[in-house]
């Protein structure tokens, strides 16, 4: 079983785009969408939810009103600016705001969404009125989508601990693979280099990065490299929308193979791509254009790369 | 005023509204300063090419311990909920990328054997742009160095040293989790920018309830519009969230990007549009709540 990765460094490049189309490309594959904070496979693969589990990612400290004795001890250790007094900053936690100061006997109250869950609070707290409750980051499902089983999740707003999550959604569908005898895992990894795209490669197979021709595009594609090589991932790279700058595009494919990563094509510049996402299918199924044809030419030289690596 | 510009999807076009933002208010006259959180992928500074006058290593704490004060009683590592610093037989291992820096290892250990020592994990720059006509626009960046996990630090950083006056422009990381709303933490209004495409929605959807969650009332700007459907613009008018601006979808806003140019300087009839925007959020002020601006689609002509 092989698990491919497609990440890009800068978002909106057309990795999902082009994840999809390999997936109705592969015979049969096991799809898994780790672009937890913006997940769009679904959009294009129909996944029914067959199994929904909720993620948990860690704890986050909440303050009994009723034992506060509002020495603010909390605020001064809290390295988050996780702790305010209450009626003044947190909105959320009041309940949108509550107008006019508490100023008289000042009570806390900690915004979970800035909580990291460190707990320093609650162990220095003298009154113990901090308590540390599970929090639910968000859900991930297991499904059955058009080219066959999909994993994916969905982080709650503000969620912590996406990498974690990517972890369990990547271990999850290399577990399907393995359970069906479905030797090809597609992961639709996450922007950026952070927590996310680290859990999304590590210990993956091979990763396809997809860049655009403009100078953000080879600002990012650098950083990318470097990071799928300190963690030993092997690497090719897709120039998607290559004809916007044809220079750009050669300077990005010269950049690849002076740092040892092959070119796995270039894919055209077209409006098929935009009418395929709001017909909710891939480029490859709703005809023969330039995309399509790009796209199926480099599947076929990553599927070639990737079995010849298992010798 | 301090803006935010974040999306939930990544290459939607926040870099590039936010930098021509900057480059229009400050050609107007005013005190302008664009700041780059997406400390993961900045590229703000392609397009507004700062002269940077300022370099400096942004920090986070992180436990050392003596060795020959530490009595191996343990506490650090119950303290520790991140598995970060903990006993293994009689001695003390830390695990410096796994700490989050919240001070805890050190305040607990009976004997002071712990002291907390700076490790640099990015880079803070800051200087000045110009734009073609001259006039000055304040840069400010953060940089997460590769293979390091936690970008919020950084952010934090960066956040730390925004100008409190003037307009202040924060292009913000894309997606919804810790590193988009340490960005937006702060700001006094909150515009997202979003395709008109299924992939746009489901992504401006997250976003919303995001920010929302936070206490904001955002406006939306639809980019590339033209290129998809009326979906944006139907689940917005539902929503009751104001349109703000729309660029329309145009092959050389993005042949202007792939050089790295200003699309104001680059695109006739781009800098209008940008002035437009501006007048609305000037006209709106730091006041949240849906903005007028849009004079498309009613209720009526909706029809599923």
């Amino acid at each position: 079983m092989k698990e491919l990765v497609v990440i890009s460094g800068k978002g909106g490049t057309g990795k999902t785009s082009i994840l999809a189309a390999f997936a109705a490309l592969a015979d049969r594959c096991v799809t898994a969408d780790c672009d937890v904070d913006a997940a769009d496979l679904h959009l294009v693969l129909d996944p029914r939810v067959k199994r929904t589990e909720s993620f948990s990612g860690g704890v986050v400290a909440r303050i009994d009103p009723a034992r506060c004795t509002g020495c603010g001890r909390c605020e001064e250790l809290c390295r988050f600016d996780a702790v305010s007094a209450l009626g003044e900053t947190n909105a959320a936690a009041a309940g949108g705001g509550t107008p006019g100061g508490a100023a008289a006997a000042t009570r806390y109250a900690i915004d979970e969404i800035a909580c990291e869950g460190c707990a320093v609070c609650a162990y220095f707290c003298p009154a113990e009125a901090i308590d540390l409750v599970e929090e639910t980051a968000g859900d991930w499902f297991v499904s059955d989508a058009r080219f066959g089983p999909m994993v994916h999740a969905r982080l709650r707003p503000g969620g912590e601990n996406s990498g974690k999550l990517v972890s369990l959604v990547r271990r999850e569908a290399r577990r399907i693979a393995d359970e069906e005898g479905i030797d090809m895992v597609l992961v639709d990894g996450s922007p950026g280099i952070g927590c996310p795209v680290i859990a999304s490669i590590t210990g993956a197979d091979f990763v396809l990065v997809v860049t655009e021709p403009t100078l953000s595009g080879i600002h990012d594609l650098g950083r990318v490299i470097e990071l799928a090589r300190h963690f030993d991932v092997p690497a090719m790279v897709a120039v998607n929308k290559y004809d916007i700058n044809m220079d750009a595009a050669a300077e990005i494919e010269e950049f690849a193979s002076k740092n040892g990563v092959p070119v796995a094509g270039r894919i055209r510049y077209d409006a098929a791509v935009t009418a395929a996402q709001i017909a909710g299918r891939s480029v490859v199924e709703i005809g023969d254009g330039p995309a399509a044809e790009d796209v199926r030419r480099v599947w076929n030289r990553v599927k070639y790369v990737i079995e010849q690596e298992e010798h | 005023m301090r803006i935010a510009i974040a999306s939930g999807k990544g290459g939607t076009g926040k870099t590039t509204i936010a930098t021509n933002l900057a480059a229009v208010a400050a050609a107007a006259g005013r005190r302008s300063t664009y700041v780059d959180c997406d400390v993961e992928e900045p590229n703000g500074h392609i397009f507004l090419k700062p002269e940077i006058d300022r370099s400096e290593p942004v920090t986070m704490l992180m436990p050392v311990v003596d060795e020959a004060l530490c009595t191996a009683c343990g506490e650090c590592g119950r303290i520790c909920r991140f598995k970060a610093i903990t006993l293994i037989l009689d001695r003390v291992l830390t695990f410096h990328e796994l700490c989050h820096a919240c001070g805890g290892c050190a305040l607990v250990c009976p004997v002071r054997a712990i002291t907390e020592r700076p490790r640099e994990v990015g880079v803070l720059e800051s200087g000045t742009a110009r734009t073609a006509g001259g006039a000055e626009v304040g840069f400010l960046h953060g940089t997460l160095n590769v293979k390091e996990a936690m970008a919020p630090p950084v952010i934090r950083a960066v956040k730390r040293e925004i100008p409190a006056d003037g307009l202040v422009i924060v292009d913000a990381p894309p997606g919804a989790s810790c590193s988009m709303v340490e960005s937006v933490r702060g700001a006094d209004r909150v515009i997202l920018v979003t395709e008109p495409t299924p992939f746009g929605l489901n992504d401006l959807a997250i976003a919303v309830e995001t920010v929302r969650t936070m206490g904001f009332e955002p406006g939306v700007v639809v980019n590339r519009d033209g290129a998809g459907d009326d979906r944006v613009d139907r689940w917005c008018d539902e929503k009751g969230i104001g349109i703000l601006a729309r660029i329309p979808d145009d092959r050389t806003v993005a042949e202007a990007y792939s050089r790295g140019e200003l699309p104001v300087d680059a695109v006739p009839g781009f800098r209008a549009r940008i002035e437009a925007l501006l007048a609305v959020l000037d006209e709106t002020g730091s006041a949240p709540g849906a903005a007028p601006g849009d004079d498309r689609t009613s209720d009526a002509e909706v029809t599923e």
